[in-house]
């Protein structure tokens, strides 16, 4: 059997994701960002969602994002995607609108805007990359860096007494009334893959059903953040992110309801 | 002619905005101009016209409301005062960087720091100069009346779209506060969905249909050649705006020998100092910038042919003398500057004005003439 006999429309199990657009991603390999984004894309696509969508990129890594999905984008300042979200959402309410954000970006210097947005309840999905670190700046210490651990600004390991607590923000954004569905989830195996996407579309749903906010953290490797091997990142992570950051849903209700999980 | 009613300046501002079709406010509260918000909260307008009202969580939050509202090509406004101001400063930046039309209220307070509630005009340099970082320029509108609180929402609009950059009207406490006959703006109809994509969907990010590249919102440029490229683009931008849109309001100043410069509340005073002067025998006229950015350098350059000399009458330490002093300087004239003003929260008074300048240019008043270097 020849090659092109196999090439056929109906034979076909598997494509590029039709929104993802054909830029060549500026991601580390290994990174969990580029697999975030394919989920958005897909889903964005599948729900039928691309003249609606308005996502708002973040400052970080993910500060290209405009530049990989084929919907409309606005680059937002460091950590105010929130409050830039909400002013589109707030005179568009049909629009289907998201932030995308580094743990940086939404749990240090935007740490109120996105209080106050899931307070409100703002019918915004806000996808929240937890990679422990500023990967864009070269690895620093972020809020989400765990106790001990090493990065540019931590040379010693994080130490608390100087530096704090790791914050489990989403642990905070679940208590808000205004939120409706608030999860934690990964992307380092492809079962996480399977599990998050069907998180995002859960969410993206509730955002068109106007329940609320939907908060959606996914615990993420940096590997060149990390100095680790993708391998080796995926590994740490399930051995020191995810028992400090356990994955699951933590808050499932709508807007103005406290029924937590 | 329409409606009559006599309203504070703050109130105007946002009977204004309804009355435009404005589509979107987002504030926090801060003396001298809470009024708005609460005037805009009052009235409802998201039930009259559609527009939406929205206490933010701060000045931070608030400019990026506005950021984010402006890029989806609609009518967008914020209202603060100067400390507000400053904690906005990055977010006009990215709306200057990323050329959204939006309009901005400053109802100047007494700085620096947190300083007083009383009217101040001490952020020209933040509204004109820049106040975030970067090159880049607001068009600044700067009323001395309630009636222009009114006017100048519609037209901050109208040249914030004209150009794709935020516009500010940099009022002051004093306009803000004072109660004025006004006459209103008839109701505009906020712009239908279809009238924004017909106008904005060139760059606005309306949502994609698959008839069009997707619309991108940002100031963010990787190659520094791109970035130098957008800044001479906005250069150019500035600079039409110099040719085209200056306002300006000329008053006795044709034969006048001594000119007084002020905007706003300032401009006022010196409304009635021109005439206590005149009473005495001094040729004085007054020049009122209207446009702070683009700045009339034009009309005091010729001014400054046959001028005596200028005095630049400020609430604040002296910022717009610098500007009346290039231009004069560009005009190869050698009439002479002076700045008086008070700070802090105090409006001068014309009897002040007057003195000041009798004081600042007794030797051309003993002489009569231009005294030579
Ligand atoms: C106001 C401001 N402060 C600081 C920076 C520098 N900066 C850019 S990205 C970043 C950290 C991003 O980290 P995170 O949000 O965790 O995203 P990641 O790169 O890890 O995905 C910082 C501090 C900036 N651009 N703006
Ligand atoms: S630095 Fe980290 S977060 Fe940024 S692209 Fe590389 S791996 Fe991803
Ligand atoms: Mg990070």
């Amino acid at each position: 059997m020849d090659i092109q006999d196999i090439i056929k429309p109906e034979n076909l199990v598997y494509q590029k994701t039709k929104l993802l657009t054909d830029t060549p991603m500026h991601y580390c390999p290994g990174c969990s960002h580029g697999v975030v984004h394919k989920i958005l894309a897909e889903l964005i696509d599948e729900m039928g969602l691309q003249d609606k969508s308005i996502g708002v990129a973040p400052v970080g890594c993910a500060v290209f994002a405009y530049n990989y999905i084929d919907i409309d984008w606005q680059e937002a300042a460091h950590g105010r995607a929130p409050a830039v979200a909400t002013g589109i959402s707030r005179v568009n309410p049909d629009a289907f609108v998201f932030t995308y954000q580094g743990d940086g970006d939404l749990a240090s210097i935007g740490a109120a805007e996105i209080m106050h947005a899931c307070n409100r309840g703002e019918n915004i999905l806000v996808i929240f990359i937890n990679n422990g670190i500023y990967g864009m700046t070269g690895g620093q210490m972020a809020p989400t860096t765990l106790e001990g651990m090493v990065t540019a600004t931590t040379p010693n390991g994080r130490n608390v007494e100087l530096n704090g607590y790791p914050m489990r923000i989403t642990n905070l954004i679940a208590q808000l009334p205004g939120t409706s569905y608030v999860t934690r989830q990964s992307v380092h195996t492809a079962g996480g893959v399977r599990k998050c996407k069907k998180a995002v579309k859960k969410a993206i749903q509730n955002v068109l059903d106007k329940k609320g906010t939907s908060f959606v953290e996914v615990v993420s490797t940096c590997n060149s953040g990390w100095k680790l091997s993708p391998v080796a990142s995926n590994k740490w992570m399930e051995e020191n992110m995810i028992p400090y950051y356990p994955l699951g849903d933590m808050k499932d209700s709508v807007k103005g309801e406290h029924s937590e999980n | 002619m329409g409606e009559i009613k006599l309203m504070k300046g703050n109130e105007v501002l946002a009977e204004a905005a309804i009355r435009c079709g404005c589509d979107g406010y987002f504030g926090y509260p801060i003396t001298p101009q809470s009024e708005v918000m609460e005037t805009l909260m009052a009235r409802e307008p998201w039930k009259e016209t559609g527009m939406v009202v929205l206490q933010a969580e701060s000045e931070v939050a608030s400019i990026n409301m506005v950021y984010g509202a402006a890029a989806t090509g609609k009518k967008i406004m914020t209202s603060s005062s100067s400390p507000g101001i400053s904690l906005m400063a990055e977010g006009i930046s990215y709306l200057a960087g990323a050329e959204l039309p939006c309009l901005l209220v400053n109802v100047q307070r007494g700085g620096p720091g947190l300083g007083t509630i009383q009217p101040s005009q001490a952020d020209y340099f933040q509204a004109v100069k820049g106040g975030g970082h970067g090159d880049y320029k607001l068009i600044v509108l700067a009323p001395s009346s309630v009636q222009e609180m009114n006017d100048f929402v519609d037209l901050g609009f109208e040249l914030a779209f004209k150009y794709r950059n935020p516009a500010m009207i940099l009022a002051d406490g004093a306009i803000g506060q004072m109660m004025e006959k006004v006459e209103l703006a008839d109701y505009k109809p906020r712009w239908t969905k279809e009238e924004v994509v017909e106008k904005n969907g060139g760059w606005a990010t309306t949502g994609k249909p698959s008839s069009r590249k997707k619309n991108v919102i940002t100031s963010l440029e990787m190659a520094s050649n791109d970035m130098e490229v957008r800044n001479i683009n906005l250069q150019a931008k500035y600079r039409k705006m110099e040719e085209e849109d200056v306002r300006y309001e000329a008053i006795q100043c044709d034969d006048a020998e001594f000119i007084l410069v002020a905007f706003g509340t300032a401009a006022r005073v010196c409304q009635k100092a021109v005439e206590v002067a005149r009473a005495k025998g001094l040729k004085v006229g007054l020049l009122r910038p209207i446009t702070l950015f683009p700045f009339p350098k034009t009309i005091i350059k010729e001014l400054a042919r046959k001028a005596v000399g200028f005095l630049s009458v400020e609430m604040s330490a002296g910022q717009m003398v610098e500007d009346i002093k290039l231009a004069v300087y560009d005009a190869g004239s050698n009439a002479r500057v002076n700045y008086f003003g008070r700070m802090g929260g105090i409006i001068p008074t014309p009897t002040e004005v007057v003195e000041a300048l009798e004081d600042k240019f007794s030797w051309e008043l003993s002489y009569g003439v231009k005294r030579s270097y």
